[in-house]
């Protein structure tokens, strides 16, 4: 990819990054459906029940048939919402979602945008979708959808200081902010991976990265027990499933972030496994980050509001700089 | 200064949270909330009055529909009094048989309590294993008298059915099922840091108050009250069995829910001593008159039903009909302290204290 972004725009160039765009979107829609089969089905077998079983074999249909349900339902707008910010949420909260999977490399060669800013590029980007969940809760103008709104902008702006914070060790370690870059700093046996010498960072990015997602035991801003559910309350059809496009393309970018700055990418837990290729192990790895979200979903309850925030200033954010000085003194002394 | 406004929210009749029509006005400032007032009544049948122009027969399924997660119980207050008032006998099997769905009632209505409360909490699956431990129960009753949730199962004088052949040992192998159960149900919830965080110390209040606001079964026990009807006036057969009450001692959420998740155990010993005890044959219905007249007078009586104490005070006139008829639920009387245990907590502390008060809106609204 990279030989194209050097090379003059012309219309060949512009139809392969068109091309790629549309293979990336196949390939996270693809994920999102059978991550929400997988979510199901697992749960289900955690709970001795079976899980979606009747559309299709397996029940492997299901999903397909609920977004099939969800565009063809009538669209509604509630009619005291304020109508052009109700309308705009949606896609204000799926664009960034959509965007941050330029710059995940999944092999050594095979990335779409070799960006050198990385990580901040992804922080930058996702930022922008807390604007969309708050915007969607006022313009709900129900009550329950505002204070979803309020929690989520609160918890989302909270969380992402301690998230940042935690890769910066990272970034200290391999000098780079370049994600491919750090993934080749990380090659060798299973031990070199980040997440041992870091394992205080990988802490850190893992529960603040759950709580970005607003996934249990983070779901506050969708709380059914207290706001039956949040802020995309007055959503429904294919506006509400933009919002839940949103949240499992957020949960697919994650999932790749863990394993590239914790897990060595696409690099085997032992040199000698080197004849699998890099892409199996980059999808072994990521496979278990989303299978783990699914496990702590069906296991744990849920924080309080004010719990939630302490959390975040008071123990993860000195953590994460404890974090930082100790990488700091490490690099120093080696 | 920023000004804020106070935002005016209703929080139910429908609410995922309110375990059925429940209604609460709440005026929040923020998350805080500083003002609640519940309202009740969406669910109000008339009960009472329509009982006026029943029999005392015809009266029993109507209880079946109080409070409908535990039927077994409220039918037991019912036929009790009638059976006190004609100063009625009634047979051991009978008394067993009674004694023995009542506790199992008690450990499905308390399943139920924790499923949705950790529900509540956000928990998902505990839900599932709690419904799936209490269908067994329901299963156990279905075989007993042919209905899943409103049983109809005791009469004046006995019960309805005999236990069919071999139910006593089925329901031996649920108990020895069910401790296992329990001690796994702790393992994964009664120790989680979040789980703790939440109830502890969410919704306290003293002994004095619980007394003064009439709270009974696990809301007065949490305060370290030891007042369990079973114990204080034994009825039925409970003075033969060998239990403890389970109390707690700081009256928060997390006491009551350890009371609750006590008093399973404790209705299993129960379990285990009546199945041992259970008479191997005998009548399960006493000699009662064709038509049930007792003797015009009141009585007043009561017994520990799963969400405290439910009595039921009867007005005869020597008719076939009661001239009144009046049930003390629990559930309304628990109730009554919410608005002052919502003020200056979050909405997030409002679902908490609402589910660990574990109301029942068919008994709240009769």
């Amino acid at each position: 990819m990279q030989r194209f972004w050097d090379d003059p725009l012309n219309w060949g160039n512009a139809g392969i990054f068109v091309a790629g765009a549309i293979a990336v979107l196949a390939v996270v829609i693809l994920f999102v459906t059978y991550a929400i089969y997988f979510e199901r089905k697992f749960i289900g077998w955690m709970q001795f029940r079976k899980g979606p079983n009747r559309v299709g074999p397996l029940g492997l249909l299901q999903t397909v048939a609920d977004v099939a349900k969800l565009l063809l339902k009538e669209d509604t707008i509630p009619s005291k919402a304020d109508r052009g910010l109700f309308i705009l949420a949606p896609v204000l909260a799926f664009v960034p979602s959509f965007a941050v999977l330029a710059f995940i490399p999944y092999g050594l060669k095979l990335q779409f945008a070799d960006l050198n800013v990385g990580f901040l590029y992804y922080i930058a980007l996702s930022g922008i979708t807390t604007i969309a969940v708050v915007v969607g809760g006022w313009a709900s103008n129900n009550k329950y959808a505002l204070l979803g709104g309020m929690r989520s902008a609160a918890q989302m702006i909270s969380y992402e200081v301690p998230l940042v914070m935690s890769v910066v060790g990272v970034v200290m370690m391999s000098g780079s902010l370049n994600l491919r870059d750090i993934v080749i700093a990380q090659e060798g046996y299973f031990w070199d991976w980040n997440f041992l010498p870091q394992i205080l960072g990988f802490g850190i990015f893992v529960i603040s990265a759950i709580s970005e997602l607003n996934r249990t035991p983070f779901d506050l801003p969708e709380a059914e027990s207290e706001l039956v559910a949040g802020y995309h309350v007055e959503y429904s059809g294919f506006r509400f499933a933009f919002f839940m496009l949103t949240e499992y393309i957020y949960v697919y970018a994650i999932a790749c972030l863990t394993t590239l700055l914790f897990l060595g990418g696409w690099n085997p837990p032992f040199p000698q496994l080197d004849f699998i290729p890099g892409l199996i192990w980059f999808f072994l790895k990521f496979a278990f980050i989303v299978f783990s979200l699914f496990w702590i979903r069906a296991t744990f309850p849920r924080l309080r509001v004010d719990q939630l925030m302490s959390l975040a200033w008071k123990v993860l954010l000195p953590l994460a700089i404890l974090n930082i000085f100790l990488t700091a003194l490490g690099i120093e002394l080696m | 200064m920023i000004r804020t406004e106070e935002l005016l929210l209703n929080v139910g009749p429908q609410h995922p949270s309110t375990h059925g029509v429940f209604r609460i006005v709440v005026k929040l400032d923020g998350e805080i909330i500083t003002e609640a007032t519940p309202v009740m009544g969406y669910l109000h049948r008339g009960t009472e009055k329509l009982a006026e122009n029943l029999n005392y027969t015809q009266i029993i399924p109507y209880t079946d529909r109080m409070d409908y997660v535990s039927a077994m119980t409220n039918n037991y207050v019912l036929v009790h009094a009638v059976e006190k008032m004609m100063g009625l006998e009634v047979p051991e099997r009978a008394e067993y048989l009674r004694l023995i769905v009542m506790e199992l009632q008690r450990v499905a209505s308390h399943l139920v309590w924790w499923g949705t409360y950790l529900l509540d909490i956000g928990a998902l699956s505990p839900f599932l294993y709690a419904f799936s431990d209490r269908e067994r129960i329901l299963g156990l009753f279905n075989e007993l008298c042919g209905a899943r949730l409103t049983y109809n199962y005791m009469r004046v004088g006995g019960v309805k059915w005999d236990a069919p052949d071999g139910w006593i040992d089925r329901v031996k192998t649920f108990v020895k099922d069910m401790y296992v159960r329990l001690d796994e149900y702790h393992n994964l919830v009664s120790g989680n840091e979040i789980f703790l965080a939440r109830i502890k110390g969410i919704g306290q209040y003293d002994a004095k108050t619980a007394i003064e606001y009439g709270l009974s079964g696990a809301n007065l026990r949490c305060t370290g009250v030891d007042w369990d009807l079973r114990k204080a006036e034994p009825y039925s057969l409970y003075d033969r069995f060998d239990f403890d009450v389970v109390v707690g001692k700081n009256g928060d959420c997390y006491d009551r829910y350890l009371c609750r998740l006590g008093e399973i155990t404790q209705s299993l010993r129960i379990l285990e001593q009546a199945l041992e005890q259970f008479p191997g044959e005998g009548e399960t219905m006493g000699k009662v008159p064709r038509v049930i007249r007792p003797p015009a007078g009141e009585i007043y009586v009561r017994i520990e039903s799963p969400r405290g104490e439910i009595g039921c005070h009867i007005v005869s006139k020597g008719k076939a009909e009661p001239y009144r008829l009046k049930f003390r639920r629990p559930s309304f009387v628990n109730l009554q302290i919410l608005p002052k245990l919502l003020i200056g907590e979050n909405m997030t502390n409002m679902v908490t204290i609402l589910g660990g008060i574990d109301i029942v809106l068919g008994e709240v609204d009769c």
